[in-house]
């Protein structure tokens, strides 16, 4: 980078935040009071807009200003969790109102969020979506059924994707809000999976009340805001698996950090599991004395090179990407790669396990982890965007490939056949 | 560890295409995979002298381009792509990495010049009549006599191994097992006791040959009985070489697929439009480009001789060898019954991906391999 710039230099940054840190940060105060100071002080979200808690700075820049944070050991903002959704999508779409309301109550870790999409009757097909939302004069009502709503049970605040306009096409008729859950007209319900966590919730609206003010961009545009919510969903899942680390220390600060990053973090626990556990196949099959059996070699090796070639793929697109080259196909390939090391992991696991696969538990191998993978894998071909539409999407973005004709999008949304299931 | 080519690399890249697509349309090697020999002398010489290609990864010091594996790895790629019918996988990636690593100071200078210039073709032959890929099953001996070594014995599935004009063979010492006593040897290709025999091979653009030496006068490469340190590296070599050439044929095999599904009309739309083929397609996109960072993180690993380097050599074979295959397979089933057809260039992709497959050992040794020696590294 040139001297001559007028961007501040990495390097300056990196000094600045030092000597704040430096003067600042007390691990004895409590994490409400570091918090607010440290929004104040724009180091906080410092890739934000100045008028919103952040110095405007480029995202690498923010990076390095995180990176100074974590090395000082003070304990950022609360940056993970569907929160962040939230608040990228209120800094691109929300009023002034929108943004003085929730984003500094969203970083200090007061107000928890939840993102309400997904419905039982439209999972792939997200646009199908059916969650009413009536003008009544006075409010929006809600009527309609929400799933796989992280968060849900302790959010004050969700992101609501509904329908307003059943006339026109699909993707033309829906609105965006932001909800008040702690209202009558909500009820969450844990949703109990097959591997007996229960991560996400089911949320049943009926009559819910919203204040005109609390729609995002216009009536009819709830699509486009949801493609933003969306966008930011990748960068979401690098922020859990980080979230928490090098934040550890004693004082005050910590001890209420450790209770945030506790219930953060519980509907993820099993999350190691659902992508194979591929660094214990080797060490499994050496304890358990498979090791020796050319089948189970055979099965390990086959998890082992998907797995180092899609970590080695994603390499390959973060250094092209650093060269400013265009991104091509193989970036859109993580996720398939994933839900397959996950499959042949759990195919391997259970060679290496042989009877013990039987049980669970502490009855099982590893004290219940080995199971939990047998049981937990399902989950990776489907949640996040299914295995077949990853493939859609790859084919035809990634490789030039026509779209199906479709059927649903060429009448009004009334008259497009759906579930009976809403 | 280099994750992206350089923009020096990707021109590189650019003008070897180039080549290829201007000297290897699919009419020559259809003429070429005819022909006993298996090449175009004149091709030959337009690679070696305008480009240099032979010579790619020899030190300058011996009359190489002084590249790096890398750049050696980008050329297979594109040959593989254009299915080149030429010696240079025997005489570059196998025969000049031997000596690179096994043979001695005045050997390198005396044997390597004139590979690098593409005048003297070479080949290694290591393997003999068994499945195995590892040299410890080498039957051949060298016998020393008063008059220097001789070498008894017979080798096969020995690439271009009909033509070359200086043949490394790896033998053993009389009495030794396993990997003791093992050595490489030079002898030139039409010597004295040396019986030479073009086989008949699956895929008719690699061209093999079972070679019987009896008595034959040989000149020995390097030291005396250190094949068990020179040979695991260079077949390691050999087998990220062969990886890389066999990605560029996958990724020809997928361009083939998408341009047929865009092109192929059926039930009044096209084929590629039908998620059958799409996901398929994608599925190929998959492994290729998986199979891509395998080769090029393990023609990086060569570069730097990392402490995996073994074992990613494994790997990349292994990935390369089963996507290879599996798109050639996908390609022809896309392309539908046209796709077998002897008109249609998808069957001389497949055969190359067939040989591909069980030269230097198939997936199934290479996945095992790469197990045992993932632990090795560790």
């Amino acid at each position: 980078m040139s001297e001559a710039t007028l961007e501040p230099s990495e390097q300056a940054i990196r000094e600045e935040v030092r000597a704040w840190v430096e003067a600042n940060w007390n691990p004895d105060a409590s994490l409400l009071a570091w918090r607010n100071k440290l929004i104040d002080s724009g180091w906080g979200c410092a890739a934000w807009p100045k008028e919103w808690h952040g110095r405007g700075l480029t995202i690498s820049l923010g990076d390095a200003v995180d990176d100074e944070l974590r090395k000082a050991g003070a304990v950022s903002v609360a940056k993970t969790g569907v929160r962040m959704l939230a608040a990228a999508t209120i800094l691109e779409h929300g009023d002034d109102m929108h943004k003085g309301t929730f984003l500094r109550r969203l970083l200090t870790g007061e107000d928890t969020w939840c993102q309400l999409f997904s419905e039982p009757g439209s999972g792939s097909d997200l646009a199908g979506l059916t969650t009413r939302a009536d003008f009544d004069g006075d409010n929006w009502i809600l009527n309609g059924q929400k799933v796989w709503t992280t968060s849900a049970h302790h959010a004050q605040y969700g992101m609501v994707l509904t329908r307003t306009n059943w006339d026109v096409p699909k993707h033309q008729g829906m609105s965006y809000f932001l909800i008040d859950m702690e209202q009558p007209g909500v009820e969450v319900r844990p949703l109990r999976q097959m591997n007996g966590h229960a991560s996400f919730n089911e949320i049943f609206f009926t009559d819910a009340k919203i204040a005109p003010e609390f729609m995002l961009n216009k009536e009819g545009n709830g699509w486009k805001v949801a493609m933003t919510t969306l966008a930011h969903e990748r960068r979401l899942a690098d922020g859990i698996r980080s979230w928490g680390r090098g934040e550890k220390g004693q004082g005050r600060i910590y001890e209420e950090l450790q209770t945030e990053v506790a219930s953060v973090m519980e509907p993820y626990k099993w999350y190691p599991q659902r992508a194979g556990r591929v660094d214990l196949l080797i060490e499994r099959a050496k304890a358990t004395g498979k090791y020796d059996d050319p089948t189970v070699r055979q099965a390990i090796a086959k998890v082992l090179m998907m797995a180092k070639a899609a970590e080695w793929t994603g390499r390959r697109v973060k250094a092209a990407n650093a060269l400013g080259r265009p991104p091509g196909p193989e970036g859109s390939l993580g996720k398939l790669a994933g839900s397959q090391v996950a499959r042949l992991a759990a195919q391997a696991h259970t060679l290496i396990a042989g009877n013990d696969a039987l049980l669970t538990g502490e009855d099982g191998a590893l004290g219940g982890i080995i199971s939990e993978i047998l049981v937990s894998t399902p989950a990776e071909s489907i949640a996040g965007g299914t295995d077949e539409i990853q493939r859609n999407i790859i084919s035809e973005r990634g490789l030039g490939l026509p779209k199906e004709p479709r059927t649903d999008v060429d009448r009004p949304f009334r008259e497009v056949p759906r579930n009976t299931v809403s | 560890m280099q994750f992206t080519f350089t923009d020096e690399q990707e021109e590189f890249r650019l003008i070897v295409r180039r080549f290829m697509d201007d000297k290897s349309p699919s009419t020559e090697v259809r003429k070429l995979m005819d022909s006993e020999a298996g090449y175009d002398p004149a091709v030959w010489q337009q690679l070696s002298e305008e480009l240099g290609l032979p010579g790619i990864h020899i030190p300058e010091a011996y009359g190489g381009q002084g590249f790096g594996f890398v750049e050696l790895c980008i050329v297979l790629e594109e040959m593989g792509r254009a299915l080149l019918c030429a010696p240079y996988f025997s005489a570059t990636a196998l025969a000049a990495t031997s000596i690179i690593h096994a043979g001695t100071e005045e050997q390198k200078l005396s044997l390597l010049p004139d590979i690098a210039t593409g005048k003297t073709l070479a080949t290694l032959a290591f393997n003999e009549s068994s499945d195995n890929w590892s040299p410890d099953d080498t039957a051949l001996t060298a016998t020393a006599t008063d008059n220097g070594f001789l070498l008894n014995g017979e080798k096969s599935y020995v690439v271009d191994g009909h033509i070359a004009d200086l043949l490394i063979v790896v033998a053993r010492t009389p009495g030794s097992t396993g990997s003791d006593g093992l050595s490489l040897f030079t002898l030139p290709g039409n010597g004295d006791g040396i019986d030479r025999r073009l086989l008949k091979s699956l895929d008719p653009t690699r061209k093999l040959a079972q070679i019987e030496f009896k008595q034959a006068p040989a000149t020995l490469l390097g030291e005396l009985n250190t094949g068990a340190e020179t040979l695991p590296h260079i077949l390691d070599l050999a087998a990220i070489a062969l990886a890389s050439e066999m990605v560029g044929g996958a990724q020809k095999m997928l361009s083939s697929a998408i341009d047929y599904a865009q092109l192929r009309m059926q039930f009044g739309r096209l084929i590629g439009s039908f998620q059958a083929i799409k996901h398929k397609c994608a599925d190929m996109l998959l492994d290729v480009e998986l199979a891509k960072s395998s080769a090029y993180y393990a023609a990086a690993a060569a570069t730097d001789n990392t402490d995996d380097l073994p074992a990613v050599a494994s790997l990349s074979k292994a990935y390369a060898s089963d996507t290879y295959m599996k798109s050639a397979a996908e390609c022809l089933q896309i392309h539908g019954g046209i796709g077998f057809t002897w008109e249609n260039d998808t069957h001389l992709y497949f055969k190359r991906a067939k040989s591909s497959e069980v030269f230097l050992g198939d997936p199934n040794y290479h996945r095992d391999q790469l197990v045992l020696r993932w632990e090795n590294q560790a």
